[in-house]
């Protein structure tokens, strides 16, 4: 029972991460129809900055600088923005396919650094001992991890309420012009560049918050956290729940990793260890297929986005 | 060190062939049917797979010359690539030509491309595993040619059967029927309609053509050294930077474009750690869309 009620608290605190990433890229996406298939990259960079800024001392490494935690979710999100801004500016103008390209490259070159930059990263090591907040006020790792899950609820809550507040405000509006027609909001006299390029930054910068989030809670990094297949996984989440909307961005998070979880335990059980390699093969094609099926028959996705008709214009 | 200099634009040319191959199809997705097929590395490593396949139960052939392989591989490579053009066919069947008919945005063929390429990578998987597969168990030992490059007698006879097909292929769209059709549909597909194209059968040809020159470039990685199910995802970077820096819809471009990219890889190595070498096509990528995004031989859009 402890087992199941300690993996039920792991299993949420997982997708409360993981839906913070599918925030960013509703925003992004969903919102200003901005193609990000590098969604890994940044939340590679927040959980590296994160791990960098908290990790207790070590003298082989340049980082690990032992920092508050508030530091490193502040500093994560502060570095990811950063480089979004840079690389929106470098790729932000491109046109859709071209910017899913750039950005798919630039996730690889990302996850690449952290390999290859030992000194910083630890290499294919990757860091340990993160600091885990208030982790000395609690006894055993249940009530503990209880404790982070209220944190990170509290967290994708009020990222949410914001995401809802910005989208019906005039900014809001202006991105879902530019994603419908870039044309007639550039005729109404709004800069599309500006826009999408902050629409990509504040997308990325969650993105950034979900990699702090995530790296606090597991305690250390590595690079295989955050392969391409992440990802997919992001993008296979908003269009089950249905982008262009924050809630099914939610829900998609947690069908899609409750699907990945459940397939896991299942081929973990039937498939012997020998063939690990196919049993997490198996895992991966569901995901494709739940993808593409979607698309196919159910292209809004479980909740889509409402459709929205100004007031002014009346019934 | 003008040696090394020389060896890394030999190195260059000889990948280059190849990534050309692959991106001759990566290229006419792009322009006949207008959007960015990231399945297309997938093609590839079908195309090795399938070969390892029949070579395995077929037999490789008695080695030819200096080579490490006979006709068994040859054959089984041209039937790889007849196979892989009819799978390329059938995933446009069953998934894009679909969203296609519902009116969905190009942008949601490039999702449904990531789903498709997950799935067919991990079919790979789920029946080979990730271990690493050989054609041929032969060693071979390189030639030594003035003024002190080393060149494989299988890198040479690759590029020569590379270049080959490619002017096979250049024939064909300039002097057959198809051929011109495929070339209109590239350039306005609604002109090309109206003068009586049927856009079915171009359709058919072209993905028939891609997943061919994909399976072929496949089984060439596959060649030097081995076979592993990443051998199409780590190129696809590549792929893409062939393409675009040689203007999407041209073959001319691709194959220059292949080269360039191939060149520009190992002359990096030159100067970068090799841990980096697998961003570097993107660098090159990304240099293209900034300064010329409709490649050196493309036409604005």
């Amino acid at each position: 029972m402890i087992g199941l009620s300690s993996y039920l608290v792991f299993f949420v605190c997982v997708v409360l991460a993981l839906s913070l990433l599918t925030l960013g890229l509703n925003l992004q996406w969903g919102s200003t129809g901005l193609f990000n298939a590098g969604v890994a990259g940044f939340y590679a960079i927040g959980g590296y900055t994160h791990a960098i800024l908290t990790a207790a001392p070590a003298p082989q490494y340049l980082g690990n600088f032992g920092l508050p935690w508030i530091v490193g979710v502040v500093g994560a999100m502060a570095v990811t923005a950063l480089a979004a801004l840079l690389i929106g500016l470098l790729t932000i103008r491109l046109r859709g396919d071209f910017l899913a390209i750039a950005t798919f490259g630039i996730a690889i070159l990302i996850q690449l650094v952290t390999l290859n930059l030992e000194p910083l990263t630890g290499g294919s090591q990757g860091l340990t001992r993160i600091a885990k907040p208030m982790s000395s006020v609690f006894s055993d790792p249940l009530s503990y991890n209880l404790f982070y899950l209220g944190l990170m609820a509290v967290v994708v809550g009020g990222v949410y309420l914001a995401l809802e507040r910005i989208l019906a405000s005039p900014w809001g509006r202006v991105l879902r012009a530019i994603r419908e027609d870039e044309t007639a909001a550039v005729a109404l006299g709004k800069s599309a560049i500006r826009f999408r390029l902050e629409a990509f930054v504040l997308g990325s910068t969650l993105m950034g918050l979900a990699g702090a989030m995530y790296v606090g809670f597991i305690g250390f990094v590595s690079p295989f956290d955050f392969l391409p297949i992440l990802t997919f996984q992001v993008w296979a989440m908003l269009i089950v729940g249905g982008s262009g909307n924050n809630r099914g961005a939610l829900l998609g998070t947690l069908v899609v990793w409750a699907i990945w979880a459940a397939s896991g335990i299942f081929v973990s059980k039937v498939v012997p260890p020998a063939h690990a390699a196919q049993g997490a093969a198996v895992q991966v094609i569901l995901i494709g297929l739940v993808l593409v099926l979607m698309l196919l028959f159910r292209p809004r996705g479980l909740i889509g986005e409402r459709p929205m008709v100004s007031r002014h214009l009346g019934r | 060190m003008s040696t090394m200099l020389l060896q890394a634009l030999a190195d260059g040319v000889f990948t280059g062939a190849i990534i050309a191959l692959g991106a001759i199809g990566v290229s006419f997705t792009l322009q006949i049917m207008r959007f960015a097929n990231f399945a297309h590395s997938e093609f590839l490593t079908w195309g090795a797979y399938l070969t390892l396949a029949l070579v395995t139960v077929f037999g490789i052939g008695e080695p030819l010359g200096i080579l490490t392989f006979g006709w068994g591989l040859l054959i089984a490579a041209a039937l790889a690539a007849v196979l892989t053009g009819l799978a390329a066919w059938g995933l446009d069947r069953l998934v894009f030509a679909r969203l296609r008919r519902s009116g969905a945005q190009p942008l949601v063929l490039v999702f449904a491309a990531f789903g498709a390429a997950l799935v067919m990578r991990h079919i790979v998987v789920l029946i080979w595993g990730h271990d690493s597969y050989f054609y041929s168990r032969e060693l071979q030992m390189a030639m030594l040619v003035p003024p002190g490059i080393r060149i494989m007698p299988d890198q040479v006879f690759i590029l020569a059967l590379a270049f080959a097909v490619m002017i096979v292929l250049h024939l064909f769209l300039t002097y057959s029927r198809t051929g011109i059709a495929m070339r209109a549909m590239a350039e306005s597909p609604g002109l090309a309609q109206a003068c009586g194209v049927r856009v079915e059968s171009v359709v058919r040809t072209t993905w028939v053509i891609c997943g061919g020159l994909a399976a072929l470039a496949g089984v060439f990685t596959g060649l030097t050294p081995q076979l592993h199910p990443e051998i199409g995802f780590n190129l696809l970077l590549a792929l893409f930077a062939a393409a675009i820096f040689g203007g999407a819809g041209s073959l001319p471009g691709a194959v220059i474009g292949g080269l360039m990219v191939g060149i520009a890889e190992n002359l990096f190595l030159l100067v970068v750690p090799p841990g980096y070498k697998p961003a570097m096509p993107f660098v090159l990528l990304l240099a293209v869309l900034l300064f010329r995004p409709d490649g050196l031989f493309g036409e604005k859009r």
